[in-house]
């Protein structure tokens, strides 16, 4: 059982305060919870922040272990980090990339469980026909597959996730919700998942974290916490949220809300 | 380290694919390491007085087959020169590898980043101002003035990465900067030293294996040798490492702490490769190249193979550089340079036509 509890978190980027006071309702187990927000809003910031790699303030806690005190093994055992870059294309082989990801900071595990752990996820993300090919060579969509599997691999109970769909199409991208759902049933865990796309959010998450002027906008079950005016709010666009004939709502954008075009020109918003 | 086919079977195919697929890895390593073993058979044949295959090899299984003279020639001279040649090309190799991964930088060598001059620096300033420490033999405190001279350029470069960011062009730039202030430097020692001083300086400048000696020898193999098992512990982290910062940050690799122990390895390896040689341009930066292409980039196998690519090319060099002109030892490190330059600007080039 994984427990998350987020409660009154400021974070910063450089010495620009980006978010202030996130509480976040404690997170039941195998929660799959999209964080959204316009460009500049702070939801890398935040998944960085709570894998460890960024400063905050406030609290939270993983287990009932504060995460800003949380030593870098346990840490490591626990959280898996998905950067929103892709892997760098070097001549590494995926299979290499994905076994010196887990190598590197499991040395107390055999070869023989790690090889079975690495044979597992290219079985679980189907990317087995990649695992001879550098990096170097792939495209953008299958260099994101390999570093998801770099990171899912050691099966972490939080796993924190930066636009893991960005350069993926269709049918990869809801592989992706498939396989971390797969994850998230072996080890009850958690997961938190920045996003852009407000569809596949509404479609595949149980929770959604919208940010935007430097605050939640809104938190809750997909189709309460985005609504038109919350998607104002937060995007500054004017949308409609509507139901598809399978019951599964879907947002349709209108265009740029009238009355903040002006103040939304460069996209970013003052805090 | 590379291969243990003794283990259990593997528990699923990928595994065993991928050991049939490293097996050309391995033997690609087994034909460097021959080549590297002709080469210094050859090293030890060439020379004003030539000895023939047969009486090297007679004369290094049993000593007591050759004539005095021979034995002085192989065991005194020869042996000494070819195998420093090996441990010094060995050691550059893998500190540049490891350095060009650290700096996630394909043009990053001791010599190109300076490193190297630094370590230059140090050892004239121990040659010419005759430091004396406790009454250590010069043989022990040139290196450790080199050693200091190459951590505070390796800091130097760290820090400088850091205020400026790491790109590619930055670090380089910075590095061919420091290169120039660093010879500066060195040639105003060169101004002020006497005239004994200043050709032991200018020989060092010019890099030159001529001078080995087992005393020698043994002190740059023990250093690499106790360089190795610290790389070895490192292997993995260095290779999740090449997936770039962010990446190995969020394996919960301490990226700044890995940089920084395996740039203090670097400096070591630089220093104790540089003492007894002088300045020997670009075997750090075209060994990992050829490793790279040999070996991919798990470094289980590209730091060997780049130690031993390192050997070979000084080692070949070092041939070169005795037969270019019967009779004359031409330097080394005028050998390495002259071959160095053409590959560094065909990397150099492909570099920029990657980024463009």
């Amino acid at each position: 059982m994984t427990d998350l509890f987020i409660d009154n978190l400021s974070l910063s980027y450089g010495n620009t305060v980006v978010l202030r006071g996130i509480t976040v309702p404690a997170l039941p187990p195998r929660a799959l919870v999209g964080v959204l927000g316009p460009n500049g809003a702070g939801k890398s910031t935040f998944l960085r922040a709570l894998a460890g790699l960024g400063g905050y303030t406030g609290s939270a806690t993983l287990d009932g272990e504060d995460l800003g005190t949380m030593p870098f093994h346990r840490r490591t055992g626990k959280i898996g980090y998905l950067p929103q870059s892709l892997p760098q294309g070097t001549t590494l082989i995926a299979y290499e990339a994905v076994i010196s990801a887990c190598r590197a900071v499991r040395p107390d595990l055999p070869r023989p469980a790690i090889e079975t752990m690495v044979e597992d996820i290219f079985d679980l993300l189907s990317i087995r026909h990649l695992a001879f090919k550098a990096l170097n060579t792939l495209s953008g969509g299958q260099r994101q597959m390999v570093g998801l599997a770099q990171v899912v691999v050691r099966k972490p109970a939080l796993l924190l996730l930066d636009e893991p769909t960005s350069a993926l199409d269709l049918r990869w991208q809801i592989n992706v919700f498939e396989v971390v759902r797969s994850v998230q049933d072996q080890q009850d865990g958690i997961c938190l998942m920045a996003m852009h796309d407000l569809n596949l959010a509404l479609r595949h998450c149980d929770h959604v974290l919208l940010f935007g002027q430097g605050r939640v906008i809104s938190c809750g079950a997909p189709n309460r916490a985005i609504t038109p005016e919350h998607l104002r709010n937060a995007y500054q666009i004017d949308g409609r949220v509507e139901v598809s004939s399978t019951g599964i709502p879907f947002v349709i954008p209108n265009g740029i809300a009238r009355e903040l075009t002006r103040d939304s020109d460069q996209g970013t918003i003052n805090t | 380290m590379a291969h243990s086919p003794s283990l259990p079977s593997p528990s699923g195919s990928l595994a065993r694919q991928y050991r049939s697929f490293v097996m050309r890895r391995v033997i690609w390593l087994a034909v460097l390491l021959t080549a590297l073993a002709g080469t210094v058979i050859i090293n030890i044949m060439t020379g004003p007085a030539e000895l023939a295959f047969g009486q090297v090899i007679r004369g290094i299984l049993d000593p007591a087959s050759l004539s005095a003279g021979d034995d002085i020639i192989v065991w005194q001279v020869r042996l000494p020169y070819a195998l420093l040649a090996v441990c010094v090309g060995a050691c550059l190799g893998l500190a540049g590898a490891e350095m060009q991964t650290v700096l996630n930088n394909p043009l990053a060598s001791p010599s190109t980043l300076g490193v190297m001059y630094a370590a230059t620096l140090g050892a004239s300033l121990a040659i010419v101002f005759n430091i004396d420490v406790l009454g250590i033999p010069q043989n022990y405190l040139v290196p450790v003035c080199a050693f200091i001279g190459a951590v505070a350029s390796v800091l130097l470069i760290v820090g400088l990465s850091r205020t400026f960011g790491a790109t590619v062009d930055t670090v380089i730039l910075f590095g061919i900067a420091l290169v120039f202030a660093l010879q500066a430097l060195i040639s105003l020692i060169q101004f002020v030293a006497d005239s004994d001083s200043l050709q032991q300086i200018v020989f060092w400048t010019m890099g030159s294996l001529a001078r080995a000696t087992w005393e020698k020898l043994a002190i740059v193999a023990g250093v690499f040798a106790l360089c190795v098992p610290f790389a070895i512990r490192q292997v993995w982290k260095m290779t999740a490492l090449r997936g770039g910062d962010e990446y190995a940050r969020s394996f919960g690799i301490s990226v700044e702490r890995l940089r920084l122990t395996v740039l203090l390895r670097v400096s070591v390896m630089t220093a104790v490769a540089v003492a007894f040689t002088g300045v020997i341009g670009f075997v750090g930066l075209v060994g990992p190249h050829i490793a790279r292409l040999a070996f991919g980039e798990d470094h289980r196998f590209y730091l060997p193979g780049a130690a031993l690519a390192g050997g070979f090319i000084l080692a070949g060099a070092s041939v070169l550089s005795k037969s270019l002109v019967p009779g004359i030892l031409i330097p080394d490190g005028i050998v390495t340079a002259l071959i160095g330059i053409p590959l560094f600007l065909v990397l150099l080039i492909k570099q920029k036509r990657r980024a463009a």
